[in-house]
Parts: C-alpha cells; sequence; structure tokens
C-alpha cells in the first residue's frame, strides 16, 4: 500500500480533530467538514490520514468527499467567488454575470486564477433572492449584479 | 404464508418473500442485473439501482423493484404489462448507452450478463446518443479494471467491502459521473486490494476482468529450448468441465491431466501432490508449536493457515503485528514451484532457467503470489505463470479440443500422486481436515477412528469445532471470507478467548472452489455446492487419503529434504512475511 | 430604571445582512448612545420579515412603522425625527406602487394584506438569540401542556386531528407519521430534523431557523416525547452558518432553562438535541438518504420499506419531519387542531409559507393558508410582474415541481391541485416567470440541477435524465428533431415510473409539465428554429433598429468584444461574427434600438 506523506503539524492537526470525534468511523463527515474548516480543502493525505485514523478505508473517504459538493480537494484562491445559480437568481441574468466573470477572470466554474487569487464557484441559492441575482466573494454579498458591474466588484480586490 | 396473484396466476409465499422470488416459485424469470445472491453464504447484492427487475403493482402510483419488494397479501402483480416492458426496455437501452460496443472484443464475451439481458428483451438499437463515461483502465497482477463498462450494480463493491472487509473500491463522484473505484482513482494495485479477485468473480459484465496470462504460455510452449511442466490446483478438477457444457460438480481430474498433455505440456503433475507436502510441513508446525506451550514455552498459537495468497496479502496489510501467527508453510502452488526447479530440474538434468513451471489455479491471486520477488532466484521465478481454470477452458478450446472427447488419464510421476487430504484443499475447511488426519495420527500415534472430520465440512462462513487429541482437545476454527478473517484475527489479537490452536483462512467463498478464477458462477450457490460435494467424492474415492502416507511425499524426505520442518525445507519449502502495511512518512 | 418606550426591529436575516442590516444596528447604537436614548430605545436584530425586495426593514413599535430599504446613512434622521421628535420619516416608508401613497403599516401593504403568519409567526417580532421574548410570546408553552396534560397517544392524536401535512414535499400526514414511529418499540428512537433545504429557489426554512429557532426546539421535543424519542438530531446545511448558530445558541439556552436535558419541567421526560451537517447533496433531503448522510456514508437512498419509522438512523425507529412542518407543531398544540384545521382547504390544512422570487415585484418570504390562488400569491401579494411585463409562467416545487402557467392562475393551491396540475408543493419555492424567459432553457435549468445532483446509484436517474439533458441541449441549439420530443416524453414517463427515489421520481416533472404547456416553444425550436425569449443564444442574434437607434454610442461602450460600430449621432451597427451574444448592449440601450431577432 502506498504511504502517506504529511507533515508532522498537518498529521497532529487530523489526529487532534479525529479524537475529538472519538475516532469512530461514522463521525467521517462531521470530521471532514472541521478538517476541511482547517485546512481549506482536503487534499489526498489529510484524506489519508483522516482514514488512518478512524480506522476506515481511504476509498470510503473519498467515496464521501468526491460525494458531497461541499467537499474540495482543489485549494480555494485567496478570494473565493461564488456565483448563486439558484432559480431566482437564474430567471433575473445570472448566467451572464458568470459568464462575464469566467470571460475576465479567464477560468471555468471550479478553477483558480493562476496567480490563485479568485477561485470561481457556482453554489445554489443563498437565500438572497431579493438581492437577485447574487455573487458572494468571501463572505460578502453583492446584489442585483449586472455583467457590467463585473469589473468593478473585481476592482475592490487590487491589494 | 402470503397469497397474491403474479400474471394472473395465484401464488403463495412465506411472508418476507420478495416479488422476485415468489414470481420464481411460479415459473416466471424477472430479469435482474444488479441483484446478486449467494443463497446460504450470507452474500446478498439488492440496492435495487438498475431498476431492470420492475414491476407492476396495482394500486402503486410507480413500478416497484421486485428484487427489493416483499410480498404482501392480496397483492396483484404484473411482470410483462406493455408499461413493464417499456420500462425495462427503455432502462436497458438507457444502460446500454453508457457502455462501450466492443463485444465481440470483450473478455466476458458470451458470459455478459448485461449481453444476455439484452439479447433476452431483443434489443436490436440503443435509440439514445450520448456522452459515455471514460475512465483510465488499470490492473494489478491480477484484475484488470475497465470503468467504461462499468454498470454501477455495486456487486464488486459489496463484494470488497462487506464480504472481504478489505476496503479497495468504493462508488465516488455521483450523478452520471459515479462509479466504483479505488480512492484517488489511484491505481487499484497501490490500494488495500490483496488480489482476491472476488469483485472479478461477481462482476455482471466486463469492467473488471482477470489478467490473462494465456499467451505467455502458448509462447513457453512453443519454444523448444523450455521444458514446461504444469501443476493443476484441487478445485480445477470439480470445476473445469462446467466450461465444457458438463453438469456442475462433474469431476474430470483424468480429462484435465489428457488435457494438459495435448497442450504440450511436457510434464503434467499435480499440485495435490504438494498440498500433501505442505501439510507435512505445515502439520509439522502446528505440532511443534502445541507441544512448546505444553512444555510451558512460549510459541504462538493459534496457527493460521496460509496456503490462500489473498488473506496473505491481507494480513499483511491490515494486520502487521501478528506476523507470526499464520504458518511459514509456502502454499501449495510456491511448494510446488520451489520442489520443481531446485530438486525436479536437478533430477531431469536441467538449468532452473530453461524449465518454466505453469500453475492451473482457480485463483487470481495466485499471478500475484508467483510474481512475489522473495520466490524467485536471481529473476527466475518458482512458479513463472499461473493461469486460471476459466483461462485453461479458453485455451484448451484455442488448441481446437475438447474435453468432454478427452481419455481419462493419469499424471505424471513422481509429482503428481496425491491423497484424499490434498483433494480437498480444495474446500472450505479441506485444509485443516487434511491436516488433523495426519497431525493426530503423527501426535498419538495412533491410526485415526474415522476420516471424515464433518464438523469443519459445510458452506457456513466460520465454523468451529474441539477435536480430541487423545486425551488434548484441539480448539479449531474454518472461516472464509476476509471479513471473518478480519473478526478472527481481532479475536485473536483480543487475548484469544475460545483458545484456539488452528485456524484455515480462505478469502473465497466456500473456499478455492468459489474462487476467483474459476466458471463464473452467477450468483448460483448450487454450483459451489455441487463443487464442494465432487470435493468430498473425489478423496471418497482415494486409496490413500492421509498426506503422511503419500509414498512419493515420504520418498521426497527420504531423498531429499531429510524431515519436515528440516533444514533445507526451511529454505525452500518456507517463507517469512512482511509488513506491507500503509505506512505515515512525516515531511 | 427607566422604561423602554421604543422598540428598534431590524432584520438579521440573510438578505437583509446582505445590504449591511448589521451596520444599521451599530449605527442605532452608535447614535442612540450619543443622544443618551440607550436606556429607552431597545434595538433588536430579528429574524426575516419576509419582505426581501424592500429590504433592509427597520420596524419600530409601539407605533408599527415599517421603514423599508433602510440605509446605515438614514439612521441618524430616523433617530432625529422619529424617535425624538416623533415624525415618521416619509421617504423610507413604502410607496403602494398603484396610489402612489406612504404606507406606514405593514398590515396596509398588499404585501402582508392576504399573509396569515403561522410558522412564520414570530419571525421579525423576536430576537431569535433571546430566548426571553421567544416565551414572552408564547413559547415553550406547547411543550409545557403536552407534559404536564397529555399522553403521547393524545399528541398523535391532535396533529393527527389537526391535518397537519409534511411540508417537505410530499404532503404526508404528520400524525400519521408520528403515530408509525411511536408504535414500534426499541430502545432508542430519534427525532430527526431535515433542515437541508436543497430547492434552488426557496429559503424558508432557513429563515424560520434563523428568526425563530426555539420554534423547532420545541417541536421536537413534543414529537419526541410522543413517540418516546429522548434525541433529536437537526440535519442542517453547512451552508447555512447564520441558522447554525442561532440554532446552537437556542439549543444552549433551552438547556440553560431546562427545557431540553434531563427530566424536562420535572415530568421526568428526557430530551437533548444535536447538530449535524449537510455537505451539500441535495439527495440528502430524501430522509433516507438523509439518515445515510447523518451515519457517515454517501447520501444514496434506499428502498423504502423498510421505512425510517422501523428502521432508520443507526437502525433505529426514527421520525423525520422538516423545519417547517415543526415550526407548525407548538402552535397546534396551544391553540388546538380544530383552530389549525379549520384554516386552509378541504385536504389541505393550515398555511403554506412561499419563497417567492423571480420576475416579481414583491420578492420575498411568505405564508398563506392554503387554498389560496396564484393569482393573489402573484398579483395581489407579489404585486405583479416586474417592468410591467407580461407572466407566462410560476414554477413551483424546484426540481421536483412543474411549470405552471394563465390557466392555472386561478387554482386553489394545495398539495392534490398542484400535483393534479403536474407540479408539487415541494418545499415551497415559487419562481415567477415572464417573457423573458424561455420555457425549454427552463427545463435545461433544472435538469442540469438534478443531473449534478443525482447521487448516480439508479440508472434511469443515473443516465435518463442524462439524456434528457443532452435532448434538451440539442434542442437549445436548433438541432432538435420532433423525434427527440416523442422521445423526452417516452423517457420522462419512464424515469417517473422507475426511479428509485422521490427526487428521481420526480426530476422530469419540469420537462413533463413544460411539454404539456409550453408545447408552442418545444416546436418553434425544433422546426421553426427559433427563441421567442431570446435567451437560447444559438438561435437568436441581436440587431439594431435604425429607427430607434440615435447613434449615442452607449452599446459599443458596454461590448466587450468590439462588435458594435458606428458614427456618432448615426444609427450604429452589430458585427455578428464577433458578437458574443452577452446581451451587454442589450441591457445599456435605453431606447429600445437593440432588438432580438
Amino acid at each position: 500500500m502506498a504511504n502517506i506523506k504529511i507533515s508532522e503539524k498537518n498529521l497532529k492537526t487530523v489526529k487532534e480533530i479525529c479524537k475529538s470525534f472519538g475516532n469512530k468511523g461514522g463521525e467521517v463527515i462531521n470530521v471532514l467538514h472541521k478538517v476541511q474548516g482547517e485546512f481549506g480543502y482536503l487534499p489526498k493525505e489529510i484524506q489519508e490520514a483522516v482514514a488512518m485514523e478512524l480506522n476506515i478505508p481511504v476509498s470510503r473517504v473519498y467515496g464521501i468527499v468526491s460525494f458531497y459538493s461541499f467537499f474540495t480537494m482543489q485549494p480555494k484562491g485567496k478570494y473565493p467567488i461564488s456565483v448563486c445559480l439558484g432559480t431566482a437568481c437564474y430567471v433575473r441574468g445570472a448566467e451572464k454575470v458568470l459568464d462575464e466573470l469566467k470571460r475576465q477572470l479567464k477560468v471555468q466554474v471550479g478553477d483558480t486564477t493562476s496567480d490563485g487569487k479568485f477561485s470561481l464557484n457556482v453554489l445554489r441559492c443563498v437565500g438572497a433572492c431579493g438581492l437577485a441575482p447574487v455573487v458572494m466573494i468571501g463572505d460578502k454579498v453583492y446584489g442585483r449584479m449586472t455583467p457590467d458591474k463585473v469589473k468593478d466588484i473585481l476592482g475592490e480586490y487590487n491589494d | 404464508m402470503v397469497k397474491l396473484i403474479i400474471d394472473n396466476r395465484p401464488v403463495e409465499v412465506a411472508e418476507g418473500t420478495t416479488i422476485l422470488k415468489a414470481a420464481r416459485q411460479a415459473g416466471i424469470h424477472i430479469p435482474t442485473l444488479c441483484y446478486f445472491e449467494l443463497a446460504g453464504m450470507n452474500f446478498e447484492n439488492k440496492p435495487g439501482g438498475c431498476r431492470v427487475c420492475v414491476v407492476e403493482v396495482e394500486g402503486r402510483r410507480n413500478l416497484a423493484p421486485a428484487c427489493a419488494t416483499d410480498c404482501m397479501e392480496g397483492m396483484v402483480v404484473h411482470t410483462n404489462s406493455a408499461r413493464v416492458l417499456n420500462a425495462r426496455r427503455t432502462v436497458v437501452e438507457l444502460i446500454l448507452s453508457d457502455h462501450p460496443n466492443d463485444c465481440l472484443q470483450c473478455e466476458k464475451n458470451g458470459d455478459c450478463e448485461l449481453q444476455a439481458l439484452a439479447k433476452r428483451l431483443g434489443i436490436k438499437e440503443i435509440p439514445f446518443k450520448g456522452t459515455q463515461s471514460t475512465y483510465k483502465k488499470d490492473c494489478t497482477l491480477s484484475v484488470e479494471r475497465d470503468m467504461d463498462k462499468c454498470v454501477m450494480c455495486r456487486r464488486c463493491e459489496t463484494m470488497c467491502n462487506k464480504i472481504q472487509s478489505v476496503g479497495a473500491l468504493s462508488a465516488i463522484n455521483r450523478g452520471f459521473n459515479a462509479v466504483v473505484s479505488p480512492a484517488f482513482e489511484e491505481h487499484l494495485g497501490d490500494s488495500s486490494c490483496v488480489n482476491c479477485g472476488q469483485c472479478v468473480q461477481v462482476c455482471p459484465v466486463g469492467a473488471l476482468t482477470l489478467v490473462d496470462n494465456i499467451s505467455d504460455v502458448a509462447k513457453a510452449l512453443a519454444d523448444p529450448t523450455k521444458t514446461v511442466v504444469v501443476q493443476t490446483a484441487p478445485a480445477v478438477r470439480v470445476a473445469l468441465g462446467e466450461e465444457f457444457g458438463m453438469e456442475p460438480g462433474t469431476i474430470v481430474t483424468g480429462k484435465l491431466a489428457a488435457a494438459l498433455r495435448r497442450l504440450g505440456f511436457n510434464y503434467v503433475f499435480d499440485t495435490d501432490w504438494s498440498a500433501d507436502l505442505t501439510i507435512m510441513e505445515e502439520g509439522t508446525e502446528l505440532l511443534g508449536r502445541v507441544k512448546k506451550v505444553l512444555n510451558g514455552e512460549k510459541a504462538t498459537l493459534p496457527l493460521f493457515t496460509s496456503c490462500c495468497p489473498g488473506w496473505v496479502s491481507f494480513f499483511e496489510k491490515n494486520f502487521p503485528d501478528m506476523l507470526d501467527y499464520p504458518s511459514t508453510a509456502k502454499s501449495p502452488q510456491q511448494m510446488f514451484g520451489a520442489v520443481a526447479k531446485n530438486f525436479f530440474a536437478k533430477k531431469i538434468g536441467i538449468d532452473r532457467k530453461d524449465m518454466v513451471v505453469v500453475s492451473i489455479m482457480p485463483c487470481l491471486a495466485k499471478k500475484s503470489e508467483c510474481a512475489r520477488e522473495e520466490f524467485a532466484v536471481n529473476g527466475n521465478r518458482d512458479v513463472d505463470f499461473s493461469l486460471t481454470t476459466r483461462e485453461l477452458a479458453h485455451m484448451i478450446k484455442q488448441f481446437n479440443l475438447d474435453l468432454n472427447e478427452m481419455p481419462e488419464e493419469d499424471f505424471d510421476s513422481p509429482l503428481g500422486s496425491s491423497t484424499g487430504a490434498a483433494v480437498i484443499f480444495g474446500a472450505t475447511g479441506g485444509v485443516m481436515e487434511a491436516a488433523l488426519r495426519t497431525a493426530y495420527e503423527i501426535q498419538t500415534g495412533k491410526t485415526l477412528p474415522r476420516l471424515d472430520f464433518t464438523e469443519v465440512r459445510g458452506l457456513d462462513g466460520v465454523k468451529t469445532a474441539t477435536v480430541d487429541f487423545n486425551g488434548l482437545g484441539v480448539n479449531v476454527a474454518v472461516c472464509y471470507g476476509l471479513a471473518n478473517a478480519r473478526a478472527m484475527m481481532e479475536e485473536v489479537r483480543n487475548g484469544n478467548p475460545r483458545g484456539f490452536h488452528f485456524v484455515e483462512v480462505m478469502a473465497c467463498p466456500g473456499g478455492c472452489i468459489g474462487g476467483a478464477g474459476q466458471p463464473y458462477h452467477h450468483g448460483n450457490s448450487d454450483i459451489i455446492r455441487k463443487r464442494m460435494e465432487a470435493t468430498y467424492r473425489e478423496d471418497a474415492g482415494k486409496p490413500i487419503r492421509k498426506s503422511h502416507e503419500n509414498p512419493d511425499i515420504v520418498a521426497i524426505y527420504k531423498e531429499y529434504y531429510g524431515e519436515p520442518c528440516g533444514h533445507l525445507s526451511h529454505e525452500q519449502l518456507h517463507t517469512h512475511y512482511y509488513d506491507r502495511s500503509t505506512k505515515v512518512e512525516v515531511k | 430604571m427607566t422604561k423602554i418606550k421604543t422598540h428598534v426591529l431590524c432584520c438579521g436575516g440573510t438578505g437583509c445582512k446582505a445590504s449591511a442590516s448589521d451596520q444599521i444596528i451599530d449605527e442605532f447604537q452608535n447614535i442612540l448612545k450619543e443622544k443618551g436614548l440607550q436606556d429607552e430605545v431597545q434595538v433588536i436584530r430579528t429574524g426575516c420579515f419576509g419582505f426581501c425586495e424592500k429590504g433592509p426593514i427597520v420596524k419600530m413599535l409601539p407605533d408599527n412603522t415599517f421603514y423599508t430599504q433602510v440605509k446605515p446613512t438614514d439612521v441618524r434622521k430616523i433617530v432625529e425625527e422619529h424617535i425624538i421628535k416623533g415624525r415618521k420619516v416619509t421617504d423610507l416608508l413604502y410607496l403602494d406602487p398603484e396610489n402612489k401613497q406612504h404606507v406606514s403599516d405593514s398590515k396596509h401593504m398588499g404585501f402582508y394584506k392576504k399573509q396569515l403568519r403561522i410558522a412564520l409567526r414570530n419571525c421579525g417580532f423576536i430576537n431569535p438569540e433571546n430566548i426571553d421574548e421567544c416565551i414572552s410570546r408564547g413559547g415553550y408553552e406547547g411543550l409545557g401542556k403536552v407534559l404536564s396534560e397529555m399522553t403521547p397517544q393524545q399528541v398523535i392524536d391532535e396533529i393527527t386531528k389537526s391535518g397537519l401535512r409534511g411540508r417537505g414535499g410530499a404532503g404526508f400526514p404528520t400524525g400519521v407519521k408520528w403515530g408509525l414511529c411511536a408504535k414500534n418499540k426499541a430502545d432508542q428512537k430519534y427525532v430527526v430534523c431535515n433542515a437541508d433545504e436543497g430547492d434552488p429557489g426557496a429559503f424558508m426554512d432557513r429563515s424560520i431557523m434563523e428568526g425563530d429557532p426555539h420554534s423547532i426546539i420545541e417541536a421536537m421535543a413534543i414529537c419526541g416525547y410522543s413517540i418516546g424519542a429522548t434525541k433529536g438530531l437537526v440535519y442542517i446545511r453547512a451552508e447555512y452558518p447564520l441558522a447554525i448558530h442561532r440554532l446552537q445558541v437556542a439549543i444552549s439556552q433551552a438547556r440553560e432553562y431546562g427545557l431540553l436535558g434531563k427530566d424536562i419541567l420535572g415530568s421526568g421526560f428526557d430530551f437533548d438535541i444535536e447538530l449535524r451537517y449537510g455537505a451539500g447533496a441535495f439527495v440528502c433531503g430524501e430522509e433516507t438518504a438523509l439518515i445515510h448522510s447523518m451515519e457517515g456514508k454517501r447520501g444514496e437512498p434506499t428502498f423504502k420499506p423498510p421505512f425510517p419509522a422501523v428502521s432508520g438512523y443507526l437502525e433505529k425507529p426514527t421520525n423525520v419531519n422538516n423545519v417547517e412542518t415543526f415550526a407548525n407543531v407548538p402552535i397546534i398544540i396551544t391553540k388546538g387542531a380544530d383552530w389549525f384545521n379549520k384554516i386552509g382547504s378541504e385536504k389541505s390544512k393550515g398555511t403554506k409559507v412561499f419563497a417567492l422570487a423571480g420576475q416579481i415585484n414583491n420578492v420575498g418570504l411568505i405564508e398563506v393558508p392554503m387554498g389560496t390562488t396564484l393569482r393573489e400569491i402573484i398579483y395581489e401579494i407579489g404585486g405583479g410582474i416586474k417592468g410591467g411585463r407580461q407572466f407566462k409562467a410560476v414554477q413551483t416545487g424546484g426540481p421536483s415541481g412543474g411549470c405552471l402557467t394563465t390557466k392555472h392562475l386561478d387554482t386553489a393551491i394545495d398539495y392534490d391541485s398542484l400535483m393534479a396540475a403536474g407540479s408539487m408543493m415541494g418545499s415551497g419555492g415559487m419562481v415567477v416567470m415572464d417573457e423573458t424567459s424561455c420555457m425549454v432553457a427552463i427545463a435545461k435549468f433544472y435538469l442540469e440541477f438534478t443531473c449534478e445532483e443525482s447521487c448516480g446509484k439508479c440508472s434511469p436517474c443515473r443516465i435518463g435524465n442524462k439524456r434528457m439533458l443532452e435532448i434538451l441541449d440539442k434542442i437549445t441549439k436548433g438541432n432538435g428533431t420532433m423525434e427527440d420530443l416523442q422521445e423526452l416524453r417516452n423517457l420522462a414517463g419512464v424515469i417517473k415510473d422507475t426511479a428509485l427515489c422521490g427526487l428521481g421520481q420526480t426530476s422530469p416533472n419540469p420537462v413533463l409539465s413544460t411539454l404539456d404547456n409550453f408545447w408552442d416553444e418545444y416546436v418553434e425550436h425544433v422546426v421553426d428554429k427559433k427563441c421567442r425569449a431570446g435567451v437560447c443564444k444559438q438561435l437568436m442574434h441581436y440587431e439594431i433598429n435604425p429607427e430607434k437607434c440615435i447613434g449615442c454610442g452607449a452599446c459599443a461602450r458596454v461590448c466587450p468584444q468590439e462588435a458594435i460600430s458606428g458614427e456618432k449621432k448615426m444609427a450604429h451597427h452589430i458585427d455578428n461574427m464577433k458578437c458574443i451574444k452577452c446581451g451587454a448592449c442589450h441591457e445599456k440601450c435605453k431606447f429600445g434600438a437593440i432588438e432580438i431577432k
């Protein structure tokens, strides 16, 4: 079997989180939530370490990670962008906003810009339908978006 | 009892019977795809996922899966209404629309359950054109994976996790991208896979198949500079006939020897011979450990058998702290290889490099076993190639032969004679029984009053017994399925509360007769049962039924090895195990 | 001690928070302090008022003045004018679009007039992070009543008699469900609250949890008492951080008050609640999938029976209800089944919360009695279609529902009438569409969602929906045939008939209902290769009408492709080879000169 290559610090973090859930296999989803909260994403070696600590097959961990859209193996950009594609936003033109974001950032959905600054994702309904269409950058919500506002809101993140 | 109507016929079944089984009872055969059961062997896969078995139940809004719906009093079921037939056809067309159209080149051509289904439903074209799933092809030394062909029946996943507790495979992703895979879609060979191959045995299509070594063997046979020696495992002779239309349970030992000879093997030997040798070594080892304990010395008990390479790989990967439990005796395949390349090559005056040893095995893990580094001398393997029962059948056909027409012939001497004890290695409990026959007589110096240890026979997943060795109670356990083995190991790790002395483990359902290299049983456990009956029939018919009475075995100790577990046999017939568990490299 | 004279209720729901309601609250605190009024005026962060379109909302008590679209910079004016001088800030009041009059009390607004708030009774009235406010409005009275006066069976009978049906979608009678679970004996049973709201146009459950978390806790305890369970689990979307926070606060306050934990109110009944987090899988709204997810597995549904009432979480009897269902329970207990079952229609009792969204004037969260017509909701509560455009369709039930049209406007909505019309209640998403929506594209939108969210376990959903999506894609690109429409219908029928779980079985509804109600539009796409809404890019292009164009050049400036050219003050022209049909020019042009062809 392949060996797990992981830094001591990360292994310690994983061990602590698993221990806080009693190292129980049934807690794997809760553990993954916590671990992703810690690392921002779930790279392979982290999943392997979780499997080992919970004494469950790593295939099961990966089966779960690849099933739930909340879990990701890709590190997010410094400023993660989420475009709401809920129905309310969709009928008010969210797709056009998304197209414009893709065009300006030169990335596809799920990708991160080459400088690591922005990652682009879609989500379904943030519950701000009154502001549709909605784009989130980090925790900040931008409502009533139009394609020509895209340049301005991205401009807010010029470091 | 529950009364219901299926296709206008009244049917009465026990409570808890599914519509599928009730219909079968009435002679109505509802097609299935994902459903898979090994009756009486604790394996059932009914995710209700393929939806091929849907039927109409009056009063219900949707069609119901017959495999997962229990009969209810007064139910009225239609299995062939226009609605059902259209739905079933559409579902199969959908499955075919995401399945490659290369049946002619597929390993499963003729053995494929999806192909049979399409034929049965008379599907002539697939109305849906669209994206097909594509995945990287992958293989281990034993198993080939072509997930483009996967129909998501999940049988392999159930087998790998529930029955084997290996956990190499899991469903990954979701929706159209869902597929069964090792973690991170990496190589199966890098996973916890032990190459037991049971995923291959249950796969309805050609997604999981074996690594085919027929051409390697054919090449060796065609090479005039090579002396090609073949050995054939106990379980092969009770199953090979099925590939040639014979009834399950037909014994073809003589025809098998004849066919091998006609294929061009220079020496047609028998793994049964080395099974007898295994008993001498393993039995002696067992007695040695027991004696030590009786003398108050330290020894590791229970002794676990080590004939099954899937099991060996399993404990190396999962129980690195318990590597001193299993017997160090090599498996019969590898003992044979060691004897052939060391003793027999010398005897016939050729260099081991000019000898090719081929094994015919019911097993996929044997392909990986013979490739282990420790079983080679300067890169020259003791066993060069391992073919499965299915590959042998293909090969016989490719060589324009028909097993039905073969005469009965004997194996060659001296590595061809065997006892009944060796024959039963093929069935779960067989190694145990064979070992008990020999160990009893050596330990007690008495002749066994009865040879049949029926308490370790049968298709139960775990069997235990206490055998009276002239006042000494020997506690034994027999299990198949690696999940059962895992539980046994954990019990032993926790102090062996039931005080076992000797444990037999086989990875496959029913032992080697249910091996992954055997003809596909397609979920019919009666086939395995009949192979088992044939095995004990063959044993009962043997003039000699105890390994230590095999004259050729007695002779080789006299001539070559000296004594069981002696110096030379330790060198050639024993092995050691490695910690192959996942380790953490802190960077 | 100074008597509090004024309460300022400020909406802290997600929508209003996104529009700076937190800053508004801070600003109030600061300015009140500055004016020395901090002891006389109490500022309360409430849950959602519902009228999200006009958020952030600030409501003044006791005079019920309802300020809309408040900005942090407006706060000083409210304090100085309203609180100090007692004069309403007129320009922050709601402007009635009909008579152009300012309305100061929400009771008189079209949006609220037809509403009846039962599940949302406390949302917008209390500080959800303060259990005392909840108790002062009758919170935990129901729990007290069942523990002191009622047997478990009486509770089940009362809920059954009330006619309450599951608000998560299918409408199974809640009392019957409890009864099934109650009769199964086990050493441990579970009450599960399904808060994995995944419908892409619905946020009612979240609003309830954010605005009135105690009602859920109370209802779960009542349910636990009646079925014999001592453990409750809330399966909540990890994407709802505010709702999670408020539930956590509420649970710990309830424990502190002895309303959760051992020996609740001295009755000997033990009950406690834990949170479990969903991880982004729509299918986990299905109860068997939800249970598997809570057990740390892939959220794949399994065939029922066995029902969770027999074998659910950890194979123990489990009762799963959705948030809104639970929110109705305490008030049914306190006011009685006979009060509740007089509200609503014959077979659907009580009210339903809808997330009203789309091309409608008053987007927001509404609660109406069952039996209210779509017309009343869209035109009276919703204030009609945005920009005075034509109503085209209304989608209910999310990905499991269907698109209804003008002919259904007078349908009195309840579980059964929506089902009969080819849609369903679903969890309560209601998205209104006008002529700018293409119904083929809408069907495709929902199917894309279903394909993304399908668990992949059963072949009809895994492959069938993918094939339907491919056919729809072909149609929207102008390559469809009439045979494709036939095949769509057959596939939709078979998927409905054969899929494993409720989600798979209802996934073809958006396609079937649009085929039924907007057949002409499909035929237009297939035969005439036209998309009348101008949504399907391959079937449309933009042209500048030279009669209308004044040559201002605004379109050319926004065009990302430099596809528009023309002399100043002369009619411009679009180069269709360069145009990527982003629509920026169309939106920019004030003269309607850019037309979809």
